[in-house]
């Protein structure tokens, strides 16, 4: 099978940028080395669609963080993915503070931010009345914003394999070589040929890079520690709020999700495993401490969850968006750290039109659609969208999920459309079953089943995330199971 | 729109109790709903016995027990919606209640009623309030879902384990995956308590020789696709680990039992004022909540220790519901109820002047030993006992006859006093 466009990695960035292939008459794929998309960074970061006044003015950050931000409302839009601009605060404790605030202000204006404001405490106050007595004031940036960073990357791509481009999961890419002038891309299982490749590998960026003989940058993993707490938390504030940020990154934020919850973290620690996902109790006490120095009353008794992410940062500390040194049909869109979640709509046309300079002929498809079908969420839905709804399929009148009103139709539409879900937690990010404040307790059993009975397995071989991550051992004794 | 006396959210053995009570006082439009398949709740994965000992005096298993209640619902006639879930409760301008729920044979629908019982029961606490560091691999449950996999769906959560908490969900499923061929390695409890039942304890863990960890919780977890190892660690008297301490546990399987909720969205959304430390409503002795014609009985109230318990509280429920149909008002004054000094709750919260004689039901904060209970109002003490010993897992029931309950007149504090204290 020969491919235009082979694109590695399946985050939100390659999401993105294989939405924007699909626009154009090329046979493009994505190849992704877990077993579903959304599984690197973009299903553990902050959420934020950010204004834009953090990145140095000319660097590629600044640039695409603005226009993404722009690009952003269209976009869930078309994908049906819940975005929501809120509008953010950088919180001053202190004079000093509050000259980092104007810096900030200056270095937004000149990046384009629009309607950027230093607040004075009473005016936060009026905003926010949870914000801690303590501040001196805040930068205000309407244009902050909240999205679900798993759903858009699994709403890009089934709008892209809508418009036909492919999926591979499970494809662990080992090496790339030449053959001709397409390369042969390579993974323990099996070979695809691709013409062009982009490389959206996330934290393994660099690797890929180095397949072709580009060592030029290198990717470092940064852990990010959160803490999610449960909805009666989720509207203690209403924007997002940062604290000052300092050389590690925008510090520690709290801010409300676009399905209501309350969001703090992330904590920032350079570490060198890149599959280093754990929690620490260190983390979690000091994301617990300094989120309350902005937002006082937050309930830690109501956490429901806490995660790590590891943001992928380039050594050059912009993003490395551009051909591979000496491999002009591999294009990097590598790095893509804070904020690159915000960055993504913008990226992924850029990359589409260096591949157009590489030489990729870019033929628009005249029956392109850039809507992708709404995923039913019933919790969302008025009276009579339900009833209709259970009218018509009688599935979604059984509740899987009680804390978050999941119904089975959702969990077999999450199960049958496009990226296909195949464990348990690939359930949970395209339905929120398991998400709320029973973590699974009830559902879990549910979902283990109804993946069984689709999937038609036996239920010992589901997994909570692909892998040998197997719910069960067995059968009991009583079914015939031997220990 | 379906117009009902009576709608009782839940067909676990409080819902069924509380709809039998309800009929027998000649309440006849009722309904049941209840989002399982069958009637019976949580009670129908619990088939280990010891149900029902003061109750019928006998050791039932759950699901004998709940089929006592069963079959009187079926004897009756009384109607019930299975797999269907309530979304939502209003009360209307003329003080009768929409509810609104779903299920598959039935659609959406919107029932009218006059009067409501909730008794949706509890759910467990998750990992995530328990902040334990380290990975999110497999093989993490909570103990109730582990005996819903085992003694439901015939499939083994794990086979080498560790049980976090002590609460008897967990003390009986260290019994029963040892019964089913799996390691039980420790169980762990962060008070220096057990928060189950000694009889659980003795039956579940001694008989086993499954090691009872107090003090003890887990700090950590390892493995990356499946549990490979959790690492524990002694506690101090702050309930914080203790450097040193910790011990890494082999397993592939970390169950939790640390605490039951009472599941009450539906009533916040309802607007019923709730109780922060049970966790359930606040009611009164009829087990009326703050919204007139609105009942609460069993674990949705708050965690009840014994099934013979709930169904005694959900009888009190419907019949008083039964009543407030009849035309019966309950508007009186009310002198509100609370627990001091080592008692963390008592329900019910507040007491209607000229109320019958009840029941007080209430917890203690920590373990006390050779203590006296004091039931006081305005001075005058209307109950002291005194007790060989009092804990956090076992409720405690002090009945009022009327000739105290007539004494009554202001806020009743019920308090532990320390005997021979100096």
């Amino acid at each position: 099978m020969k491919y235009d466009v082979a694109v590695i990695g399946g985050g939100v960035v390659g999401s993105m940028i294989l939405r924007e292939l699909s626009r154009y008459q090329l046979k493009s794929i994505l190849l992704e080395r877990q077993e579903d998309v959304a599984m690197g960074a973009s299903r553990a970061n902050s959420a934020i669609v950010h204004a834009g006044f953090d990145a140095k003015p000319g660097t590629k950050k600044a640039d695409f963080n603005v226009k993404g931000n722009a690009l952003m409302e269209t976009v869930a839009k078309e994908l049906s993915v819940p975005f929501c601009r809120n509008g953010s605060m950088v919180l001053a404790f202190s004079d000093e503070d509050l000259e980092t605030l104007e810096t900030l202000r200056l270095r937004g204006e000149e990046n384009g931010v629009p309607m950027l404001r230093i607040l004075c405490p009473e005016e936060v106050w009026e905003k926010e009345p949870a914000i801690s007595r303590e501040i001196k004031g805040a930068l205000w940036a309407p244009t902050g914003g909240i999205v679900c960073p798993y759903e858009l990357t699994i709403g890009g791509i089934e709008n892209a394999m809508d418009n036909g481009a492919e999926l591979k999961t499970n494809f662990c890419v080992t090496g790339i070589r030449k053959d001709g002038d397409s390369f042969v891309v390579v993974s323990p299982e099996e070979e695809i040929c691709a013409s062009y490749i982009v490389n959206a590998a996330g934290l393994f960026a660099d690797e890929i890079a180095r397949m072709v003989g580009d060592d030029s940058f290198s990717i470092s993993p940064r852990r990010g520690e959160y803490e999610l707490l449960d909805k009666t938390q989720g509207t203690l504030v209403h924007a997002t709020i940062f604290q000052p940020p300092t050389k590690m990154g925008k510090g520690i934020l709290v801010t409300p999700t676009v399905d209501g919850n309350l969001l703090t973290g992330p904590t920032s620690e350079d570490i060198s495993d890149k599959e280093d996902t754990e929690t620490t109790a260190a983390g979690l006490d000091k994301v617990q401490k300094l989120a309350v120095k902005s937002v006082p009353g937050i309930n830690y008794r109501n956490v429901i969850t806490a995660f790590t992410g590891l943001r992928a940062c380039p050594d050059s500390g912009d993003f490395v968006i551009g051909p591979a040194k000496g491999e002009p049909h591999l294009i990097h869109a590598a790095g893509i750290e804070s904020p690159g979640l915000t960055s993504a709509p913008a990226i992924a046309p850029e990359i589409v039109r260096l591949l157009g300079e590489a030489g990729l002929p870019l033929h628009p498809k005249e029956d392109f659609c850039p809507n992708r079908r709404p995923f039913p969420k019933f919790r969302e839905m008025s009276d009579e969208e339900r009833e209709a709804l259970v009218q018509q399929d009688p599935r979604f009148g059984k509740i899987v999920c009680r804390c978050e009103t999941i119904t089975e139709g959702e969990v077999l539409e999450a199960i049958h459309r496009n990226p296909p879900a195949r464990s348990v937690d690939a359930v949970k990010r395209r339905t929120r079953a398991g998400m709320g404040r029973c973590q699974g307790g009830f559902c879990g059993p549910q979902v283990v089943e109804i993946l069984a009975r689709e999937l038609g397995i036996p239920m010992d071989e589901v997994t909570k995330s692909g892998g040998k991550s197997r719910m069960l051992t067995g059968k009991t004794r009583g079914e015939g199971g031997a220990i | 729109m379906k117009k009902l006396d009576l709608v009782i959210i839940g067909g676990g053995p409080a819902g069924m109790a509380a709809a039998v009570a309800a009929y027998e006082k000649g309440v006849r439009n009722l309904l049941i709903l209840d989002r399982e398949p069958q009637l019976g709740g949580i009670l129908e994965q619990c088939i280990h016995n010891g149900f029902g000992l003061h109750r019928f005096k006998e050791e039932l298993t759950g699901p004998e027990y709940a089929a006592r209640f069963a079959e009187k619902v079926a004897e009756y006639g009384i109607p019930c919606l299975l797999n269907t879930m309530v979304l939502d409760l209003e009360t209307e301008s003329d003080g009768t209640k929409i509810v609104t729920a779903v299920s598959p044979q039935e659609g959406y629908l919107k029932l009218n009623a006059r009067a409501v019982i909730l008794a949706m029961g509890c759910r467990e606490r998750p990992r995530g309030a328990l902040n334990i560091a380290g990975t999110r691999p497999a093989g993490i449950y909570t103990a109730g879902a582990a005996q819903k996999f085992v003694n439901i769906k015939g499939q083994m959560p794990g086979k080498r384990v560790v049980i976090l908490g002590s609460g008897d969900i967990g003390l009986i499923m260290a019994r029963r995956m040892t019964l089913e061929g799996a390691k039980v390695e420790a169980v762990c409890e962060l008070m220096p308590y057990s928060g189950g039942l000694t009889r659980n304890i003795v039956q579940c863990l001694a008989d086993f020789g499954i090691p009872l960890k107090l003090s003890h919780t887990v700090v950590q977890i390892h493995g990356k696709e499946r549990v490979e190892a959790v690492t524990i660690a002694a506690v101090g008297p702050d309930r914080r680990p203790i450097p040193g301490t910790e011990e890494k546990i082999p397993c592939d399987t970390l169950l939790l039992s640390v605490g039951l909720i009472p599941e009450n969205e539906l009533s916040r959304q309802a607007g019923v004022e709730m109780d922060p430390v049970t966790g359930g409503a606040v009611v009164d002795e009829n087990r009326q909540t703050s919204i007139p014609g609105v009942f609460a009985c069993g674990n949705v109230l708050h965690v009840h220790d014994l099934v013979d318990y709930v169904s005694e509280e959900a009888e009190i429920a419907g019949k008083q519901a039964a009543a407030y149909l009849d035309g019966c008002r309950m508007d009186a004054e009310m002198f509100p109820v609370s627990g001091k000094d080592g008692v963390r709750y008592v329900v019910p919260q507040r007491i209607r002047k000229g109320a019958a004689p009840f029941a007080l039901y209430f917890r203690v904060g920590d373990v006390y030993r050779d203590v006296r209970i004091v039931v006081e109002c305005g001075g005058k003490t209307l109950v002291s006992r005194i007790k060989k010993k009092v804990a956090p897992g076992e409720m405690e029931t002090l009945p009022l006859k009327a000739e105290q309950v007539s004494q009554i007149d202001g806020l009743v504090t019920v308090r532990l006093e320390q005997k021979g204290a100096e």
